[in-house]
């Protein structure tokens, strides 16, 4: 096929040329990058919390007297333990997913020079870390001597299992065992490395911390009380759930039980990712519909052009061109004015892309989008003109000797 | 002349079926995406008090003892900067905001105990935020400075506990202390809830709380101070509270104050206030720095706190963008129906019709197609804000089509369907009628 004759005729339409191949880039950008997001949410919705989500919940309790939380802890633990199916029943401050409630700034200084970072941490009561199934790439789990009491907040000098990915974050290269970190006075002293637990909420950090949690084992009490995590067999755990709420009423009337956090884990980390899910199925549903739109004005513009050149069809069919040569022709310059789109869609892409990472705290937009991006504008493209096209093949030879095309 | 170039529109319309259709869906949907986020992101971005808005401010200090890390001042005030703040009443209105939940029940209601959302605020609120009441009064200052035990609730919690009847001088009991209703709001939802605004820089832009509703119980100040004693929680804190010690003489932030400043004279006094305040306070020793002091106005503050949420801001960029194609999709499509007309054109330039009429005659046959892109696009919209209302977003219930964004639905269809036929029309009228002529 030579493409001289085609570059010949096309100039002769240079501006539903260029207003066609303007769309593609357009289409090429918004494509590429909507990709790029949709793919970045659903990751973002994939992430491993590090625990047993299925097989645990929480019950929240508020509206209690503070002076009577240890009183209010002895009572839910022993209460609730008596429920048949539960495994265990254990204090903690917070859940993954949940209302956030240990989250503090710290420093690998005792001066509080050296900041380094936002994280959450878990202060959690005896048979927490067990509860949760956390797993341990480094040290030890905690034993029965590191759960301290707490006067405020956290325990004062507390031995703490931090994430890999927080252990990275403040000691690239080194082995995080036995470092310290602090928070204002409070210090802290690594006992082990966690493979995963993310915080409770994003935090500022945004999708890139949210695995910078902290686990500080404590003693319940009047600093620790109020969240309780329950741990049962998956099947049963909605049941066991619908009986602790019930059993709450009875053991503990002086308290609200709150309901929007006292729900499995696996309901509050659906709930955490609704709207990012939601995005990326809006995200979805406007590349379709850009795709249909861009193929729907690819359709039309062919359409015309092969009415209008019936004639010269006609022409070029009596001189002796064969069906496949039309339809071929159209399908060559089909491929040139997605080429050209995608060309000065590819500058686009970048553009918008660069917007974004401002805006969005995206990453760059790996390189392997584009060919994929392009790819698929080309099939959308000779998708839509094979219609024209064919019409065009279809043309008689003896439509060279009608004189008004 | 133009009833003629509708007429003749309509004909050329009817005669390409298919292509006008595809120009109508093109635009439809064009325009229905981007009226869907451009309502959303209306209202979300909307001044949540037209008309006064530029007269409230919301003064912040820098308590910090110790010189503080960030360049900003804290979102909230401490106790003692906030009250001397106000009880110096410098403003023309001014009303101290910090909310808390505690445990509410009313004793001759057989409800369960619930945790309601109380905003613990200063007489001014009400007037200041021009608050509509259904029943009964706001309290006074004399009740704000005897601890008066009064609340003002919702409307949403009147009908909750009473059935929407009227509850003044009724009971509810809050944690363990009695309180007397002296007022009930009607239905009140800005949007979005300004007042209580804070930290919107730190939730990575996921800020559809802000959109929520009202508290449902509003009491004096200093009442709930010692009604929920022990249930406020700081914003934040610069040093670690010691234990025991109350959150009133802690080092922690949480209490806002919102002054109303009627004249730029008294916002430049105010400004003047505020620094010799914070010099006051430096040499007094209580404040590190005298000179991290601010006031934003309301809409400025809620500037700051990016309020709108992210993936709003870029759903509206997203449906922008792909307006855009449709619209290249609409002149290709225009300008191929023209130049196909070139032989009838030809005809209408030789009997005599100038490129002008030629070119309004287009830019007609466009208008009539963005009429009905707009029409499409319309009911578009309204399918895309009921589907955003089905949404367990916070903001949903405040979504729908109002008479200006009705308008600007057609006014954009309109202006973007005649943008897109200009160059074809352009095109169509500089055809030169003699060659045309010559090939029929």
């Amino acid at each position: 096929m030579q493409i001289q004759p085609i570059l010949a005729a096309l100039r002769q339409h240079r501006l539903a040329t260029l207003l066609l191949a303007l769309e593609i880039a357009l289409a090429c950008a918004v494509l590429c990058n909507a990709c790029f997001l949709i793919i970045s949410r659903v990751q973002h919705t994939h992430v491993d919390s590090g625990v047993d989500e299925s097989a645990l919940a929480a019950v929240k309790l508020t509206g209690y007297d503070p002076a009577s939380s240890v009183d209010l802890n002895a009572r839910v633990l022993s209460g609730l333990a008596k429920i048949s199916g539960m495994q265990s029943v254990s204090v903690i401050n917070a859940v993954p997913f949940g209302d956030h409630a240990g989250t503090a700034g710290i420093s690998t200084d005792a001066a509080g020079k050296q900041f380094a970072g936002v994280v959450d941490i878990y202060v959690g009561g005896p048979g927490s870390f067990k509860a949760l199934g956390l797993q341990l790439v480094a040290g030890s789990a905690p034993d029965d001597g590191d759960y301290r009491p707490i006067k405020h907040f956290v325990p004062d000098d507390a031995m703490v299992w931090v994430t890999r990915a927080l252990a990275d974050h403040l000691w690239p290269g080194v082995d995080p065992l036995g470092k310290e970190f602090w928070s204002d006075k409070f210090h802290f002293r690594v006992g082990g490395v966690l493979a995963h637990l993310t915080r409770p909420y994003g935090g500022e950090g945004g999708p890139g911390t949210i695995d910078w949690s902290v686990y500080a084992p404590a003693q319940p009490g009047e600093e620790l009380a109020g969240v309780y995590l329950l741990r049962a067999d998956p099947t049963e755990l909605p049941r066991v759930l619908r009986d602790a709420r019930a059993a709450i009423a009875a053991i503990a009337p002086d308290a609200v039980v709150d309901s929007k956090n006292s729900q499995p884990l696996g309901t509050l980390r659906e709930k955490y990712f609704r709207q990012d899910r939601l995005m990326a199925g809006i995200l979805l549903g406007v590349i379709c519909a850009l795709l249909l739109v861009t193929a729907l004005g690819i359709v039309g513009l062919a359409s015309f052009w092969v009415q209008q050149r019936r004639r010269q069809i006609g022409v070029r069919r009596a001189l002796g061109a064969t069906r496949s040569d039309i339809l071929a022709y159209f399908q060559t310059e089909n491929f040139l004015i997605v080429s050209g789109g995608i060309v000065l869609g590819m500058v686009l892409v970048f553009a918008i892309n660069l917007l974004l990472m401002q805006h969005y705290e995206l990453p760059r937009l790996p390189l392997y989008y584009l060919p994929i991006g392009a790819l698929s504008l080309y099939i959308i493209g000779q998708l839509a003109v094979l219609g024209p096209a064919l019409r065009a093949a279809a043309v008689p030879p003896v439509e060279a000797t009608r004189s008004v095309g | 002349m133009f009833a003629y170039y509708m007429d003749l529109a309509l004909r050329s319309l009817r005669r390409s079926p298919v292509l006008t259709a595809l120009m109508v869906l093109a635009i439809a949907v064009g325009i229905g995406a981007s009226m869907t986020t451009l309502t959303v992101m209306h209202l979300l971005s909307g001044d949540p008090l037209p008309g006064r808005s530029q007269h409230i401010f919301y003064p912040q200090v820098d308590p910090t003892s110790h010189l503080n890390p960030h360049s900003h001042p804290y979102d909230m005030m401490d106790y003692h900067s906030a009250v001397d703040l106000w009880s110096a009443q410098r403003a023309d209105r001014q009303a101290l905001v910090t909310v808390s939940a505690l445990r509410l029940t009313a004793p001759t209601v057989n409800q369960p105990a619930l945790m309601a959302q109380m905003l613990s605020t200063t007489t001014d609120f009400f007037p200041m935020f021009a608050v509509p009441f259904q029943y009964g009064n706001a309290w006074t200052a004399q009740d704000d400075a005897r601890h008066a035990r009064v609340a003002v609730i919702s409307a949403d919690l009147n009908n909750k506990l009473f059935q929407g009847a009227d509850s003044v001088g009724r009971t509810l009991r809050l944690k363990d202390v009695d309180v007397r209703i002296i007022g009930v709001l009607a239905p009140w939802r800005p949007s979005p809830q300004f007042y209580d605004v804070v930290g919107g820089r730190f939730s990575d832009g996921d800020t559809a709380s802000f959109y929520g509703r009202p508290q449902d119980v509003f009491m004096p100040f200093f009442s709930s101070l010692e009604v929920n004693d022990g249930g406020f929680n700081p914003f934040t804190c610069w040093s670690a509270p010691d234990p025991g010690v109350k959150l009133q003489n802690s080092t922690c932030v949480w209490v806002a104050l919102w002054v109303q400043l009627n004249s730029t004279a008294k916002v430049g006094a105010y400004r003047d206030y505020l620094a010799a305040y914070a010099e006051q306070q430096k040499a007094l020793g209580r404040f590190a720095r005298a000179d991290n002091t601010r006031m934003f106005d309301l809409m400025q503050w809620l500037d700051f706190n990016r309020v709108v949420p992210s993936d709003v801001r870029l759903q509206t960029w997203l449906a922008f963008a792909f307006l855009a194609i449709c619209l290249f999709n609409t002149i290709g499509l225009l300008l191929a129906k023209f130049l196909r007309r070139a032989g009838e054109i030809g005809v209408r330039r030789a009997l005599g019709a100038s490129r002008t009429a030629v070119f309004a005659q287009c830019l007609v046959e466009a208008g009539m197609i963005g009429l009905l892109g707009g029409l499409g696009g319309l009911l578009l919209t309204m399918l895309g804000l009921w589907l955003i209302r089905r949404q367990p977003v916070e903001y949903a219930d405040l979504i729908h089509l109002d008479p200006s964004m009705f308008g600007l639905t057609f006014a954009l269809a309109i202006a973007a369907s005649l943008l897109a036929g200009v160059l074809p029309a352009l095109r169509a009228s500089r055809i030169a009628p003699a060659l045309q002529l010559k090939t029929l």
